[in-house]
């Protein structure tokens, strides 16, 4: 049988070009499914090793408040205890005495946090615990006097050197503080900048130097940037090392070309036929681009400035150049203290030998990407809310 | 008809180079006041770039180099003591794509003229509004949807409201650069009628490529072709009795 005669559109050549096709799709599809598995596989192993974090362990005992045990107070509690209670716990005695007076010469039955290498246990990963007090916490545990609680401390409290006592709350508030910097220098500089090169400007040598330098600038390994930083703000200025400021001064550095750029592209997409209207009816350039060039790109400022916010939240190596890295255990409150942000922290408990450090690095992690999935969503929301219809 | 007295718009020898490129040759036109010029040619004849000397547009091109005068009440408008700005007040100009603010209908008549301070926000300011609504012919359909983006309005309203903005700052001329060719035949026949209403106050100038448009409407026609002026005089004259050969194969659909 022969297609070509009773077949008019039958042509031999197409079942080989079908089959490129089909191979061609397969190859998409097959990278999709790569880079979805790895982001799957990433984003799992985190949640997986980051959840116990969010749990600690605590023992139920009695614990003696007077005056011995406000000066020795490893005496608190009975003498069998002290190997698997944090050391942490114990120490803030005094304080919590303090903050309850009426505490003073009882003896409560409470909730005390066990250090990291027995809830390391409990939580079934590796662990160092003499047999005589693994017994103790299994016999405990049997009584019901053994309880994972929700782990308060790691959103109160910051870095500390006993693991069960440290907390992501300083670096959490030295990102605010750095970023707060970061947007108020980056943002009205940056939009400034775009609205001069695509406005005001034309294009001649000048402009395109300046251009050129932008993207350069765009280009620049992070770390460069921490050079600068560290010679400019903290060597030339006097500024306060390790300072949310110096920080916030130097990230806003790399955040300017993101926001110059992406600026500049909403401002491009702005139909030219806004502005001849406006000059049309006799308005200055200022009134233009203020009341009707401006008011149409600032979906697009605002996303590329908040991507160019999230990415200055996730940068560390410039940070580590001007010192962000330091040991904060306390909250900053000011621009001008030491602190630390986010990733920095990050890196310091990925270096830590304690299991339990390695559950808080996923758990921070974890926080960290919640943030960066927030302002991205929020990116995403601004650009459709204020995204004018034609 | 001596209409000598009436010039409100004199052009003598203007010249106008894109870089090296030499778009308009010597143009000499006295355009009267309460008429409607039109200006036609085939695409690229210079028309359009004509209209926007008239009222400094083309200043936005950088590469852009203007000789000769264009003289509007008596005043060159390229002396050095004239802010272009004022100019563009009060020569007001219509474009082809109807272009409203992406603001509310309100919005883009009352802006200009509370920039300008013709009018103080409150009353005065809705009197305004609801004036130019009226003279543009769209306030019927717009009154209970002030506050509506205009870029809900359909392409003939919007062009409507485009003009009703162009009149609310007080122009003495109105430049319009094909403000029909983006509109069906419905929306366009109620604009022409509104060009003619609006002669009794404006001075209009129009660039349109629909000759039966400059016929329908036109007082004045001039022939542009090549960066000349070729021929302007009354429409019926051009279009029935052309004086100069390129005019009559132009208006008898030679080429174009």
């Amino acid at each position: 049988m022969s297609h070509s005669t009773d077949n008019p559109f039958y042509d031999p050549s197409l079942t080989k070009r079908h089959f490129k096709a089909k191979l061609f799709k397969g190859f998409t599809i097959t990278s999709i499914i790569f880079s979805i598995s790895f982001l799957v596989f990433f984003l799992g192993d985190m949640v997986y090793k980051g959840l116990p974090a969010f749990q600690q362990s605590y023992i139920q005992i009695e614990v003696e408040y007077n005056d011995k045990t406000i000066k020795s107070t490893r005496k608190a509690i009975d003498r069998k205890y002290r190997k698997v209670v944090s050391r942490a716990w114990l120490r803030d005695i005094p304080k919590r005495v303090k903050a309850q007076h009426e505490l003073m010469n009882t003896t409560q039955t409470t909730w005390v946090l066990l250090n990291h290498q027995v809830d390391q246990y409990l939580k079934g990963h590796y662990y160092k615990v003499k047999d005589k007090d693994l017994k103790l916490i299994k016999q405990m545990q049997a009584e019901g006097k053994v309880e994972q609680h929700f782990n308060k401390i790691f959103f109160t409290h910051g870095d500390s050197k006993i693991p069960e006592n440290s907390g992501f709350k300083s670096a959490i508030v030295g990102s605010i503080l750095t970023l707060m910097i970061t947007m108020i220098v980056a943002f009205p500089l940056g939009v400034m900048t775009a609205i001069y090169l695509e406005e005001f400007t034309e294009d001649n040598r000048w402009a395109q130097f300046i251009e050129v330098n932008i993207n350069n600038l765009a280009a620049i390994p992070s770390i460069l940037f921490g050079l600068l930083g560290l010679a400019v703000f903290i060597s030339l200025f006097g500024m306060p090392r390790s300072s949310p400021l110096v920080g916030g001064l130097t990230l806003a550095l790399m955040t300017l070309p993101i926001i110059i750029v992406s600026s500049r592209a909403a401002l491009r997409s702005v139909p030219d036929s806004i502005r001849q209207a406006g000059y049309g009816l006799g308005l200055t350039k200022v009134q233009v681009v203020q009341d009707h060039v401006l008011p149409l790109a600032f979906p697009g400022v605002m996303t590329g400035s908040i991507i160019g916010l999230s990415q200055a939240m996730g940068e560390t190596a410039p940070l580590i150049i001007i010192g962000m890295i330091a040991f904060i255990p306390d909250t900053p409150d000011s621009f001008f203290e030491a602190a630390t942000v986010m990733p920095a922290q990050l890196f310091t408990w990925a270096g830590m030998p304690e299991r339990a450090y390695v559950e808080r690095t996923a758990a921070g992690i974890m926080v960290l990407i919640s943030i960066l999935i927030g302002l991205n969503t929020l990116a995403i929301y601004l650009r459709k809310k204020f995204e004018v219809k034609w | 008809m001596n209409l000598t007295n009436n010039t409100k718009v004199a052009v003598q020898d203007l010249h106008l180079y894109y870089g090296d490129n030499h778009a308009l040759h010597g143009i000499n036109m006295d355009i009267y006041a309460n008429q409607i010029t039109a200006l036609i040619g085939p695409s690229g004849c210079g028309k359009s770039t004509f209209l926007r000397c008239l009222n400094r547009m083309n200043d936005l091109i950088k590469s852009v180099r203007i000789e000769g005068q264009v003289i509007i009440d008596q005043k060159n408008i390229y002396d050095k003591d004239v802010d272009e700005v004022a100019v563009r007040k009060r020569i007001g100009m219509v474009f082809q794509q109807p272009n409203p603010f992406p603001k509310s209908i309100y919005d883009n008549v009352a802006y200009a003229p509370l920039k300008h301070g013709i009018v103080k926000k409150g009353a005065s300011c809705d009197e305004l509004v609801e004036k130019s609504l009226i003279q543009a012919g769209v306030w019927n359909e717009v009154k209970d949807k002030l506050s509506e983006p205009g870029t809900s309005l359909s392409g003939g309203q919007q062009q409507r409201l485009c003009i009703a903005r162009t009149i609310a700052v007080e122009p003495d001329v109105i430049l319009m650069d094909e403000p029909t060719s983006a509109l069906d035949p419905i929306s366009t026949e109620k604009i022409e009628a509104l060009m003619l209403e609006l002669k009794k106050e404006y001075t209009i100038i129009i660039v349109t490529h629909n000759m039966q448009q400059a016929g329908r409407v036109a007082d004045m026609t001039a022939f542009f072709h090549l960066g000349d002026l070729i021929e302007y005089d009354k429409t019926e004259t051009i279009f029935i009795n052309p004086t100069k050969q390129k005019t009559e194969d132009y208006i008898t659909g030679r080429y174009g």
